[in-house]
């Protein structure tokens, strides 16, 4: 279960308290109704899903209520840093590490496991 | 070696063990009477009587015995109980401690353990080499569920479950620190004496009733001048009366989970006799750490030879553990094999005790000097470069064949005991599991920690660490702390081997065991790989090796080994599986704790619930809400109740407790502006004390939940969700609010439970409630259809909706939940005496459907527009944006064809169609067939005296009047498509 930090409540708690919601920093259009088809796509549907580091939202829903970003590693799934929403990407000091990780392949996965030998 | 005869068994070596002799427990055994020792595991309490045939195996039901003595234990699980319900299967015999009264039973044999029919399994064996399932019962396919698998399964089973509830308790216990230390031998408590010393918070845990763990057994290890098991116990008390330190015996940490977060079970009472009524059976210790340090151990691997599974053959550790530390020799005249100079020291004790060794084999040509020296000395005959190539002895191992290496003579040395060591395997597994990465030590062919990914270290054994004083150095360092301890072992260790032995190679046809749980032999690891698995992963499933409770703590790397040199790979190309939580099999009653039964899921009850109740209703689940299914009075079917309900709400009139219905308060004086943005209706053309339907999409321009709206001020909103959308509802509502409209002043506050609503419908609603409204006109011209108002009801500060969801003049009465039975009842006897009716969702749901009022999540499933649900005029055209206005424009949402909600009407009457059935336009076409959508809501119409039916179909409403098809299993039945609106189609009745 993970620990989480909480930038509002500046308490870390436990992963029971929060809610996932998505990658972070993918602002609604402003003028949404005059976008085109591969805009809206781009907006709505199109995630990076980055193996490494991620940005994403998370809402301390069974606390302060609050929805704010955080820096996770989805290899090790650790917290680089939580901050609140509203500001811009924050750079993680680590970030060059994630290079590497995305080049690893010691990484288990399906494809290494079951698929292997298909 | 005491020949004398003992209650507590003949095999009781005297001065020798760390039990009191006077302190006894009598238990049985396959109805046998047996005494034991205080402290004795069943294990060692069977042995001291002589007793080593203990079950058959799984898949062959050879029979076996006692090859450990601990958690690793892969043969000798026993059946434990202490009455019918508290009866325990599967209880490794090594672990469970004896206590008085227990019964005890051997599992997998009928009909006796020494007389078992399943053996015949065993004689017909080549048949049932590795994958024989997969391939034999295939044919024909309705044979599997019905005779070939129930047979398999109770051939190849192990214990039985009870079928009793379980009436014991369990605890469950959240717990921080800053260290938690897994394993309390001399690594663990040294580092935890050392991190104590700094003042941090210690959790030291170990799964043995007493700290020590290698120390059990190894009886010539010193340290800080004292014997070690000694020392371990000193240290323990020391930690124990520290406030900043917690130690947990038979306890066991089962998972590592992420960030420092891990699984404890700790085994209270099922040690003891009688247990006290309070204390649960075992706790769940939820720990969130700052730092692990594991100190696991390892575990020793036996010897892969021919007929290496018969009872008496154990692990050389076991057999001194079970000398040094309960005071039983495995036998009289034992028999040794080993690649490992680990088995010598219990030749040793053993020797030492009385008992006659019968020889050393030992596989390598060159033992550790130190170790032949003494063997020498002690007059043990040693033979090196030499295998044990086979054993005889039909329940219980009477004789090893011995062979030089590479050499065809054998000669048979008669044993009844054979204690085998091919070296250590390090405890990995809760390294393994916290994602940190493994090398291979080729020197000593193991895997060892090699890259973390949490913040923690191994040390000692588990890390490969054998020297004890660098071990010691290695705790003290990791404990943070400045403390001084020293230690010495009698004699350094070599040696160790993985893989198959001497005369079970490649070329032979015999039996050599390497999973003992599940009879899968070294043969069956190579025939994995003939036919074509050379993933480890494969290999595993197709064998199922190390797949068994044990998960391989002993198998794993002997598999490894010979599926690797089959394959002509090196090991660490070849790979280890996974190590996957729990580490030990944990009892669901463990990880369920106090959430079963009542507490199993909350129930959410209305304020009225309870007169409801009282009035006779059948209650539904929806989410976690009970709700009022159904009024039935006495002998009526729930159609004869439903029937009644749907005719009186029209006729007269019906009351319909609506608490359940979702409440958003939206306050602020930018709320009409957010209610702009959120749904596809327009909310600033509202009018304070007037409500409106509204619909919100997601951003995909898909129908997302739906609700009736009252503006009370300008700046304040009463929201009314679904039932079940309320909680995704507010958070999708501040989801927006606080990420992408934060500039907007509006405050949203969940006030579902706050409200108790009792909805009166029917032309009657008026008159009923009328004599109970205070301080406000509800006659139809001042307080229309749509209208609403605060008000005082019974004296009760309230919110009127004038709002219908059945089509009739309606009315919901929202008071504060404290005073919602009150006003029910109050209401209820007014309305009951004027002939209406309680009505419950059932009732609820044919209304509506007679007015083609649409549910969310039952006629639309998240790939419905509003304009596909036919509420088109509910997505305002002058909006310059709303949550999903661009989404609504995408090619396929506007295109010619799509699937719309209309109505059907079957070609006859009577016939009620099925929820989910599929439409076609022509019933004879080939199949597949082209479908057209499905019904998704169908009822009965009592008021109608017809059936009648919601479906989505492909270009809907361009077909009314067309005939369609719904083909069932048995039939096919005609239906007529139509317009949702069944009853009333002017409308006239709403506004009465």
């Amino acid at each position: 279960m993970l620990l989480i930090h909480c930038p509002y409540c500046e308490e870390d708690r436990s992963e029971l308290e929060f809610r996932w919601a998505g990658e972070a920093h993918i602002a609604r259009p402003e003028n949404i109704a005059a976008i085109s088809d591969e805009e809206f796509a781009e907006f709505f549907f199109l995630r990076n899903n980055e193996k490494g580091l991620t940005y994403e939202r998370w809402r301390h829903i069974h606390g302060c209520g609050r929805f704010f970003n955080a820096a996770r590693d989805t290899v090790s799934d650790s917290f680089l840093m939580t901050y609140k929403a509203g500001l811009p990407k924050q750079p993680v000091p680590v970030a060059e590490r994630f290079a590497a990780i995305a080049e690893e392949t010691s990484v288990e996965t399906w494809e290494q496991t079951e698929g292997d030998a298909r | 070696m005491s020949g004398s005869s003992n209650t507590t068994g003949a095999f009781r070596i005297k001065g020798a063990g760390r039990h009191t002799p006077a302190r006894t427990a009598r238990f049985t055994f396959d109805g046998k009477s047996y005494t034991a020792l205080e402290g004795d595991t069943v294990a060692s309490a069977l042995l001291a009587h002589g007793v080593h045939l203990l079950g058959r195996s799984f898949k062959y039901h050879r029979p076996r015995g006692i090859l450990t003595a601990g958690p690793e234990e892969p043969n000798a699980l026993l059946d434990v109980s202490r009455g019918a319900a508290r009866r325990q299967p599967n209880v490794r015999a090594t672990v469970q401690e004896v206590f008085d009264g227990a019964k005890i039973a051997s599992q997998n044999r009928w009909p006796s353990l020494s007389f078992d029919i399943g053996a015949l399994n065993d004689v017909v064996s080549p048949f049932f080499a590795a994958g024989f399932y997969y391939k034999t019962f295939m044919w024909p396919r309705e044979a599997w569920h019905k005779i070939y698998e129930p047979i398999i399964r109770r051939a190849a089973g192990l214990g039985v479950a009870p079928t009793e509830d379980d009436p014991d308790h369990y605890a469950s216990r959240y717990v921080h620190c800053d260290v938690l230390i897994a394993g309390a031998g001399v690594a663990g408590l040294t580092a935890a004496l050392s991190a104590a010393a700094t003042g941090q918070k210690v959790i030291l845990v170990d799964e043995q009733p007493e700290v020590g763990g290698a120390l059990h057994y190894d009886a010539s290890t010193m340290i800080d001048g004292q014997n070690g098991y000694d020392w371990a116990q000193a240290a323990a008390a020391k930690l124990k009366a520290m406030p900043n330190v917690t130690v947990l015996t038979r306890t066991t940490v089962f998972g590592y989970y992420n960030h420092g977060f891990l699984g404890l079970v700790e085994r209270v009472t099922d040690h003891v006799a009688r247990p006290g009524r309070d204390a649960p059976r075992e706790r769940l210790w939820q720990v969130r750490t700052k730092r692990t340090i594991l100190a696991t151990g390892s575990i020793e691997r036996h010897m892969v030879f021919a007929n290496n599974d018969r009872p008496g053959i154990m692990l050389a550790s076991a057999a001194r553990s079970f000398l040094n530390h309960h005071g039983v020799a495995v036998g009289k005249n034992v028999g040794v094999y080993t690649a490992h100079d680990s088995a010598y020291e219990a030749a040793f004790d053993l020797k030492r005790a009385g008992v006659s060794i019968a020889a050393i084999v030992d596989s390598r040509d060159k033992p550790g000097e130190a170790v032949l020296a003494e063997a020498r000395k002690l007059g043990i005959d040693v033979l090196t470069g030499h295998a044990v190539v086979d054993t005889a002895g039909r329940l219980r191992v009477s004789s090893m064949t011995v062979a030089r290496n590479g050499n065809f003579d054998r000669r048979k040395i008669k044993v009844d005991a054979l204690i085998v060591s091919a070296g250590w395997t390090p405890s990995v597994h809760l390294f393994s599991q916290s994602r940190g990465k493994l090398k291979f030590d080729e020197a000593k062919q193991r895997f060892v920690p090699d890259i973390y990914a949490q913040n923690s270290v191994s040390i000692g054994a588990c890390n490969g660490t054998d020297d004890l004083p660098e071990l010691i150095d290695e705790a003290i360092t990791a404990g943070g702390g400045s403390v001084v301890v020293s230690g010495e072992n009698r004699f350094d260790w070599t040696g160790g081997m993985i893989g198959a032995a001497e005369g079970a190679g490649p070329e032979t046809a015999v039996k050599a065991f390497v999973d003992f749980q599940h009879d899968v032999t070294a043969k069956d690891i190579r025939l994995a790989v003939r036919e074509g698995m050379h993933s480890i992963e494969h290999i595993k499933r197709f064998t199922t090796n190390g797949m068994a409770s044990d998960q391989g703590k002993l198998s794993n790397m002997h598999g490894l080994a010979i599926a690797a040199e089959m394959l002509g790979r090196p090991i660490p190309q070849v790979g280890l599986t996974t190590f996957r939580a729990p580490y030990t099999p944990v009892t669901y009653g463990t990880l369920v704790a106090h959430s079963r039964g009542d507490l199993f899921d909350p129930a959410r009850k209305t304020p009225m619930h309870d007169l409801e109740a009282a009035a006779g209703a059948e209650f539904e689940d929806v989410g976690n809400w009970k709700r009022a299914w159904y009024f039935p009075n006495r002998g009526e079917t729930m159609h004869e109740a439903v029937n009644r309900e749907c005719k009186t709400v029209r006729d007269i009139g019906g009351v319909f407790d609506a608490s359940t219905l979702g409440k958003i308060e939206v306050v602020g004086p930018d709320a009409a502006a957010f209610l702009n943005l959120l749904y596809t209706n327009a909310w600033d053309t509202l009018k304070p004390g007037k409500s409106r339907y509204g619909i919100m999409t997601r951003e995909d321009g898909f129908i997302y939940d739906d609700g009736v709206v009252g503006r009370l001020a300008e700046d304040r909103f009463h929201v009314t969700t679904t039932t079940g959308g309320a909680p995704r509802v507010l958070h999708h509502m501040e989801d927006y609010l606080q990420t992408e409209f934060p500039h907007l002043k509006v405050w949203l506050t969940s006030t579902t439970e706050q409200w108790a609503v009792i909805a009166v419908q029917g032309p009657k609603a008026r008159e009923i409630i009328q004599p109970f409204v205070e301080g406000l006109d509800i006659s139809g011209e001042a307080f229309p259809h749509m209208s609403v108002a605060e008000c005082t009801v019974m004296g009760v500060p309230a919110r009127l909706f004038r709002m219908s969801f059945t089509g009739e003049l309606g009315f919901e009465v929202n008071v504060p939940a404290d005073y919602g039975a009150d006003v029910w009842k109050a209401i209820w006897e007014r309305a009951e005496s004027m002939g209406a009716c309680l009505y419950g969702t059932e009732t609820m749901h044919v209304l509506r459907a007679e007015k083609g009022y649409i549910i969310v999540g039952q006629d639309t499933d998240g790939t419905v527009t509003p304009d596909d649900a036919g509420y088109g005029w509910a997505v305002s055209k002058k909006k310059t944006d709303f949550v999903g206005i661009r989404g609504l424009k995408r090619p396929d949402l506007v295109r010619e064809g799509r699937k719309q909600l209309v109505g059907l009407l079957t070609k006859d009457p009577k016939e009620v169609l099925e929820e989910g059935g599929q439409i076609v336009a022509d019933p004879n076409q080939p199949k597949p067939m082209t479908m057209l959508g499905h019904v998704t809501s169908s009822y009965w119409s009592e008021n109608l005296g017809r059936s009648i039916a919601i479906a989505l179909v492909a270009g809907g409403r361009a077909r009314m009047g067309e005939t369609l098809y719904v083909p069932m299993a048995d039939r096919t039945i005609a239906v007529e498509v139509t317009d949702m609106v069944f009853v009333d189609k002017e409308g006239g009745r709403i506004h009465g």
